[in-house]
């Protein structure tokens, strides 16, 4: 069941209700398997267990309950370096379709922090939002096969790092070393709610 | 002496699979686990055990595996040729592999995946809570290779009581799979367009999705330049990328996505498209959701 609300804020307090509900074991969430919350969206799925139908009516009852008191902003407990190489193939597309020069937009994009919104494309991937809003481009019209690890990426009013080679339709600004994800380090992913990201230039 | 099986030879691709790690969305953890799930579970069932046992799946045939040990396993799934020295074995049934034993597990005549089960499961370590392997975040054991050596588990206490189980081909020909309207059906001119033509299976298809080839899809005049914000997708969903070739997702689909979900295939026919060969004809047929 994919429940559309007005902003993040919206998101984040009803995937909060959502997972309480489960927890508790309220009406109409028996056999919930996950939930994922995404822009302006809560995606809630259900294994066999589960009834779409109850699931509906209880997740209505519950979104038009849930109060959203002001910014649901997670409180930034670090902020996090990335170093850049602004080498990617889209840095002049991205140049023409903001009407910035190429510098411009290395500037635009580590002149202000971003922080993280929620995960969800990939392990360690994070959707990265509050940056500049100049840099507001659109994905590209087919998405790349292969993306290499390390890209740093724009789409949408968000700004994200491929923690490893995958399918993506971003555009690529350029690359980092950076580890976004380890399997075996505590936490595995580097990008979590409640940190902010500075990106820093590197020379090549 | 550990039970296990010895890989001789991989295939082309050959992946321990189970039924995947659930509710790891928020870290962008995707389920994965066997692309058709009913084969995985009726593997186990034939062998009298769990469904969350891991088995390999085996993508166009080519395993070699040698017994450590006396086992006794079962194939389910794509069918072809299969022999264990000079004995040819028959898929959905257990048989036994005795230490020492070899079994060779030829390229499909229908399908795509053969499950190869092992009664008490391939043992190797799990990882975020499964052995399953999502080759798209690269998560869990890597793809065998010649010379690893799989342990196997402890046995269940019940015995298996089927002989034989039947199943109907239905992997050949054109493929018709049923689906529900997806969340934005309304960014297609005409949503009835997705199940007008005949899809060619691509060869860029793989476990994250089947990509269909065809024609372009047109959107609807008002949605034209517009962004979708990533949301939430599930197993099965179609999805329309802007340049047009749509994407039929599988086990090892993106926990989120930035391009409209037209349609949604029903659980049951997942398991076929599964099975679903590149260059083989697939069909969409849009059903109503019973409230």
């Amino acid at each position: 069941m994919l429940v559309e609300v007005d902003g993040l804020d919206q998101v984040l307090a009803l995937a909060d209700a959502v997972r309480g509900a489960v927890s508790a074991h309220a009406t109409g969430f028996a056999g919930v398997v996950d939930v994922v919350p995404a822009a302006t969206t809560v995606l809630v799925t259900i294994g066999e267990l589960g009834d779409l139908a109850a699931l509906r009516q209880a997740l209505a009852r519950l979104a038009s309950e849930t109060a959203v008191t002001g910014p649901a902003a997670v409180d930034v407990t670090e902020t996090i370096e990335i170093g850049v190489h602004y080498d990617g193939p889209d840095l002049d597309e991205v140049a023409e379709l903001t009407g910035l020069t190429r510098r411009g937009v290395v500037g635009a994009h580590t002149g202000q922090n971003w922080r993280v919104a929620f995960g969800g494309f990939a392990p360690g991937f994070a959707y990265l939002s509050g940056g500049d809003c100049r840099l507001r481009v659109p994905r590209r019209a087919g998405p790349r096969t292969t993306v290499p690890a390390g890209s740093v990426a724009l789409a949408d009013t968000f700004s994200a790092v491929y923690p490893r080679p995958s399918p993506g339709g971003w555009q690529l600004l350029g690359h980092t070393t950076a580890v976004l994800w380890d399997v075996d380090r505590d936490p595995p992913a580097l990008l979590r709610p409640g940190i902010a990201v500075r990106f820093v230039e590197l020379q090549t | 002496m550990t039970r296990g099986l010895l890989v001789l030879e991989p295939g082309p691709l050959t992946l321990v699979q189970d039924l995947g790690r659930l509710g790891l969305a928020a870290l962008g953890v995707g389920q994965s686990g066997a692309a058709d799930r009913g084969a995985h579970r009726l593997g186990a069932r034939l062998l009298a055990q769990d469904e969350t046992a891991a088995a390999l799946e085996i993508t166009f045939g080519g395993l070699v595996v040698r017994a450590q040990g006396d086992l006794t396993l079962a194939l389910t799934g794509a069918e072809g040729p299969a022999t264990v020295g000079n004995r040819a074995v028959g898929h959905r049934s257990p048989f036994p592999l005795r230490d020492g034993e070899q079994l060779a597990i030829g390229t499909p005549t229908t399908g795509l995946r053969t499950y190869l089960s092992v009664r008490g499961g391939v043992d190797v370590p799990a990882v975020l809570g499964s052995r399953a392997r999502d080759t798209l975040s690269g998560i869990g054991p890597p793809p065998l290779q010649a010379g690893d050596l799989l342990p196997v588990g402890v046995p269940p206490s019940a015995f298996p009581v089927v002989d034989q189980a039947p199943a109907p081909l239905r992997f050949d020909g054109t493929l018709t799979l049923r689906a529900w309207a997806g969340p934005r059906d309304d960014w297609l001119a005409d949503p009835t367009t997705l199940a007008a033509p005949t899809w060619t299976v691509s060869s860029r298809s793989d476990r994250v999705g089947i990509r269909l080839e065809g024609r372009a899809l047109e959107r609807s005049p008002e949605r034209v330049g517009r962004e979708l914000p990533s949301e939430g997708v599930v197993r099965g969903g179609i999805q329309v990328p802007a340049g047009g070739d749509p994407i039929l997702f599988l086990a090892d689909h993106p926990v989120t996505g930035g391009y409209p979900v037209v349609a949604v295939v029903l659980e049951p026919d997942l398991d076929l498209a599964a099975q679903a060969v590149p260059g083989q004809s697939l069909r969409i047929l849009l059903v109503q959701l019973q409230e």
